[in-house]
């Protein structure tokens, strides 16, 4: 399985997300600059956190802009799987391609620390390797998570199972309903605050992440072996 | 040239955290009559010679970038510049 990680200008989490794939998923990957016009030679796209473009206007707004995120739409209505993380769900949901909006942490301050979050729904091309209700420990770190939609949303949302990760526990960012990651209706785009690729190993104090990625190309072996 | 100014602020149903921070600071010194703060944007773009309507331009702009109308409303002042 061939996977991109986009870069933008300002991204930092690229070089985790494509260490993450290469050294501990043992999968082909590429980086893949803001202006390219073309997904099509990959099977999964991964947008890393970071700052991207300084996080200028709003965060994400301006990577939203750039031409690699049509291609990104593509690639999400051929029903690839989409990863974004931190800034990556930010700039997702800028794009559309997954509801609501990310706003200030309600205490405004950078959350930096590893939390606890809770497998929602472990029926979905990105936690399937995870039990349902599995507590797992993944970094966060952002200023800007705190996960918001209107009621309309937020009802679709859970009537659909659209909640996959929550944060059990402490609530680092007022995130309606404890929310840390949701995914869109189809289930191939998910976008996520906490950062997986920063736990794949023991060494970095978790591997709860990894099975993330396993889900991904378990999902994906199945449905290309003839 | 014309210049577009463009106020945004967050909905009336989004939570501004940095603006209940600053209400409290204003209670703090005294100013116990203020009953909501809100913190916006404040754009200024300058719009040279163009065929195309002006107000259609600028909604076009706030809509595709420089809002985002899931979590922030705006409105804007058309002024005639020199």
């Amino acid at each position: 399985m061939k996977f991109a990680v986009l870069v933008f200008p300002g991204s930092n989490c690229d070089i985790d997300m494509y260490h993450a794939i290469k050294d501990e998923l043992g999968e082909e990957v590429e980086y893949v600059w803001h202006d390219a016009t073309d997904l099509s030679g990959f099977d999964g796209i991964l947008v890393p956190g970071g700052f991207s473009y300084g996080d200028y206007l709003r965060c994400g707004a301006m990577a939203n802009q750039s031409n690699v995120m049509a291609e990104v739409k593509k690639a999400a209505e051929a029903g690839k799987p989409v990863l974004g993380v931190c800034n990556g769900f930010q700039i997702l949901t800028e794009a559309g391609l997954l509801p609501g909006a990310l706003l200030r942490n309600q205490n405004l301050k950078f959350m930096c620390r590893t939390v606890e979050l809770k497998v929602e729904n472990n029926n979905t091309l990105f936690t399937n390797q995870y039990e349902q209700g599995q507590t797992i420990n993944i970094p966060i770190a952002h200023g800007e998570g705190n996960y918001y939609c209107d009621d309309e949303t937020l009802a679709k949302l859970k009537e659909n199972n659209q909640i996959v990760f929550t944060y059990s526990g402490e609530n680092p960012n007022g995130s309606l309903v404890d929310i840390a990651g949701i995914i869109n209706e189809r289930g191939n785009v998910l976008g996520m605050m906490p950062h997986p690729e920063r736990a794949v190993h023991e060494l970095l104090g978790s591997d709860d992440g990894l099975a993330l990625f396993k889900s991904i190309v378990k999902q994906w072996r199945e449905s290309h072996v003839s | 040239m014309t210049k577009v100014k463009i106020y945004v602020t967050l909905r009336e149903s989004v939570l501004d955290p940095q603006g209940s921070a600053v209400k409290g600071s204003l209670g703090k010194i005294g100013y116990n009559e203020v009953e909501d703060v809100r913190i916006g944007k404040y754009l200024e773009v300058t719009i040279g010679e163009t065929d195309r309507d002006i107000d259609t331009i600028v909604k076009e702009m706030c809509e595709k970038l420089l809002t985002n109308t899931v979590i922030e409303d705006y409105r804007f002042e058309v002024e005639e510049a020199n």
